[in-house]
């Protein structure tokens, strides 16, 4: 497969005006630069597929276009008047299926690691409200850290009063924070209506359903920053819900714990102390 | 159009004139008018919301609308373009040609032709007038999806019986061709010699009776979730938001076909008029259609990937929808087949014939990308899927209904469109479409979402590209406006009975324009 994305890469670039290159963030034209293996797949598949369907498209048209060129009335054509050929139209019907079966089969092997979640290291539970995330870790280091996590680009960005920051519409005031090279369960499900949680760069995208548990998982490869969007219509402010994940590393990733445990313990000791007389 | 048949009613058919001919008429093809009149003025309605949507997405930043109106526009454009413009123009060609091609003198049921057609007018004004109630129109999507929809104001109420009206309408339509394709054909032609608009039709009437009522219950069930204390799509109260979804795209997959098998009916009559030699594989073009819309009941999910099924049922809808491909290339294949060593010539609508075939198959490749599994998780509810349903439905049932409009005008009308007019509209509107919805794919894979009306920065240029071309593509329909009424008012070159040198098929052996009344007697095909 990665020697099969190497060649088409390759195909790519060549062939054109293709901008491969423009992989680096953010993305322009093509899906954004995979940390994820997953990701990496998509990523291969996509272009192995794009690769096959320009062959077939020039294929095709290339045929098309040379009728509509030469074989004109206005050229002296006379039209043929042949019809129905069964050696050609079984052809024509089994080369396609072969061709797809040879796009089903990485695919199939995607799903099926996809939809594996079992030895998390850490678990994250992300609930959708309208407009914003909520996310509880609910089992390994971290657990019992629980934030909601809502856009942080002020509002007069927004409505133009402002100019606009780097990360417009992508910024969050606390993002998601998980250590590199461990496999993080996302557990996902919703308050209100259908939202979906989606890091393009981790190739996940599942939908959060009011009601219902699902689960997804990513193992990020590399340190780093990391947005995605809300990416089912939920309302009003459906395009205000962004997803902030940090990538760090494993000792920064207990630093943080620490804080947040430490900020949580000061928390609870505050409210335990007896309160200021109200003015 | 209706100045030329009006003569004709005066002549030999003493009846209600004005406003009351056309409320009460049973003529199949002044009520094919009136379905075509509807759609393109829904076709245009639709349009302003689109346009109102790319202004709002020329630039990064709230301009325009604010984002609750903005999704009122996203839902309303769906909807108005889904069942006001591009269903009832099928229906209109459909009512016009359809007994012409099998040499009927009228449809089956003429009185319900019109009852089915007075029924959309007050449906449009529900779903259109829904803006201006309390709190708005429905702000779900046309997907109307649970429990978002369930949230709404009286609009969601609006649209809803809305779309139980047009679902009636459109049942009764499908009824009607039915009865008329199976038991109105002149003497002599059997069904695998019926022209392919007749077979595509016949198919799609079919997919029409069995889907439009699952909407109905769909919708039926938001309906009693809102109002009457059910809990259908509430887990609450044990149900399921998901299980709307599995209703509603066991709708919504063959209803892309209903719109787009009519549309390869079509150009299967006008490649092969132009190429002046037979469609290549008529029989393998019937068992296309035939397959594709049974396989259309069977992949709805993969609209529902990034739900969370499990494996299996991934990898079923995944195999299912990649089948989709086999049928289709056929089809492509065979119109190429059939331009191969013919004697083409483009006037109008060939050149809509071939633009279609071209833009129609860049959102077939697109739809086989989408139905990979892994790759639709990431493509899934952003842009890339908007580019893509926009080429299958604007290049491909669009483009198919202009064809088809410029094939027919002058048996409709008498008189030949003109070309001039006529390839200026098909370059302008080839030209902006590709310009509006090509960077949307490159919008999608970069990764912007799909209903949101502000985006991050790098999403500019081409937003900027796609709003200046969708204001180019709506600018060059009103040319067909121009196209149609000069046809309509009589100026223009007389058109011949055959009013194209290569045209097959028992609409050309009437005069044109069509007289009032045509087939009184059943002509004998051999």
């Amino acid at each position: 497969m990665e020697r099969a994305s190497r060649i088409t890469g390759a195909l790519l670039a060549a062939g054109a005006a293709w901008p491969v290159s423009a992989q680096e963030t953010p993305a322009r034209y093509n899906l954004q630069a995979p940390v994820t293996g997953i990701a990496e797949q998509i990523n291969d598949m996509h272009t192995l597929m794009l690769v096959i369907c320009l062959i077939i498209f020039i294929g095709v048209f290339g045929v098309m276009f040379w009728a509509v060129f030469n074989h004109r009335k206005s050229r002296g054509a006379v039209a043929a008047n042949f019809h129905e050929n069964t050696a050609v139209e079984i052809a024509w019907t089994i080369i396609p299926i072969l061709i797809l079966l040879g796009m089903a089969w990485p695919a199939t092997r995607t799903v099926i690691e996809m939809k594996d979640t079992s030895n998390p290291d850490i678990t994250v539970k992300a609930t959708g409200y309208q407009w914003k995330w909520g996310y509880d870790y609910l089992q390994g280091e971290g657990e019992g850290i629980r934030f909601l996590s809502s856009l942080s680009t002020p509002r007069e960005q927004i409505e133009g009063g402002a100019p606009k920051g780097e990360a417009y519409l992508l910024e969050v005031d606390k993002p998601l924070v998980v250590p590199v090279g461990k496999k993080v369960r996302v557990l996902l499900t919703a308050n209100d209506v259908i939202h979906s949680w989606w890091v393009p760069a981790f190739g996940v995208k599942q939908d959060a359903i009011p009601g219902f548990i699902r689960d997804t998982w990513f193992r990020a490869d590399k340190e780093g920053v990391y947005r995605g969007n809300c990416a089912e219509l939920c309302g009003r402010d459906h395009g205000f819900m962004p997803i902030e994940v940090h990538v760090v590393s494993a000792e920064k990733y207990t630093e943080w714990v620490r804080q947040q445990q430490a900020a949580t313990a000061g928390v609870e000791q505050a409210s335990l102390a007896p309160q200021p007389p109200a003015l | 159009m209706a100045a030329v048949t009006h003569d004709q009613i005066q002549a030999h058919h003493p009846g209600p004139t004005g406003l009351m001919r056309w409320l009460t008429t049973t003529n199949h093809k002044d009520i094919g008018t009136l379905y075509m009149i509807f759609s393109f003025i829904m076709f245009l309605s639709g349009g302003v919301m689109a346009l109102t949507i790319r202004a709002e997405l020329f630039q990064p930043g709230l301009q325009v609308v604010q984002p609750e109106f903005f999704n009122q526009l996203t839902t309303m454009h769906g909807l108005v373009m889904v069942f006001g413009a591009i269903m009832p123009a099928f229906v209109g060609f459909a009512n016009w040609m359809i007994p012409l091609m099998i040499g009927a003198s009228d449809m089956a049921f003429a009185r319900m032709n019109n009852w089915s057609f007075w029924l959309l007018p007050p449906a449009a004004i529900l779903l259109l007038g829904s803006f201006f109630v309390p709190g708005g129109a429905s702000a779900a999507g046309w997907t109307l999806y649970a429990p978002l929809s369930v949230q709404m104001g009286m609009g969601m109420d609006m649209a809803i019986f809305a779309i139980h009206i047009m679902g009636i309408s459109s049942i009764m339509g499908a009824i009607n061709i039915v009865v008329t394709v199976l038991n109105m054909r002149a003497p002599g032609m059997t069904l695998m010699k019926m022209p392919m608009f007749c077979w595509t039709w016949l198919i799609t009437a079919y997919l029409l009776i069995a889907v439009m009522p699952v909407l109905a219950g769909a919708v039926t069930m938001i309906l009693t979730d809102r109002h009457f204390g059910t809990s259908f799509f509430n887990a609450a109260g044990g149900g399921d938001p998901v299980m709307y979804q599995h209703i509603f795209w066991f709708f919504g997959h063959p209803e892309v076909y209903i719109m787009i098998l009519p549309a390869f009916g079509i150009v299967s009559h006008i490649i092969p008029a132009f190429a002046r030699k037979p469609l290549f594989g008529y029989a393998s073009m019937v068992y296309a259609t035939a397959s594709i819309a049974i396989l259309s009941f069977a992949v709805w999910a993969h609209h529902m990937f990034a739900t969370g099924m499990p494996a299996a049922g991934q990898l079923f809808f995944m195999y299912a929808t990649m089948l989709i491909a086999v049928p289709t290339g056929v089809k492509v294949f065979n119109w190429v087949a059939t331009m191969w060593r013919g004697a083409m010539s483009f006037e109008t609508p060939m050149l809509w014939a071939t633009g279609f075939i071209f833009v129609f198959t860049i959102g077939g490749f697109t739809g086989l990308i989408c139905a990979i599994a892994p790759i639709d998780i990431q493509v899934q509810d952003t842009y890339y899927v908007v580019a893509h349903f926009h080429y299958v439905l604007v290049a491909g049932s669009l483009f198919a209904l202009f064809a088809a409009a410029y094939y027919w005008l002058p048996k409709w009308t008498g008189r030949m469109p003109s070309e001039r007019l006529g390839k200026l509209h098909f370059w302008c509107s080839m030209v902006f479409f590709n310009i509006t919805f090509f960077p949307m794919h490159f919008l999608g894979l970069a990764g912007m979402p799909r209903r949101i009306p502000d985006y991050a920065l790098q999403f500019a240029d081409f937003n900027a590209m796609a709003s200046v071309g969708a204001f180019g593509f709506g600018l060059s329909q009103l040319i067909f406006i121009a196209v149609v009424l000069k046809c309509a008012r009589g100026s223009g070159e007389r058109a011949a009975a055959r009013a194209w040198e290569g045209a097959e098929g028992l609409e050309w052996t009437v005069p044109s324009p069509a007289p009032h009344h045509t087939f009184e007697e059943a002509p004998v095909v051999k």
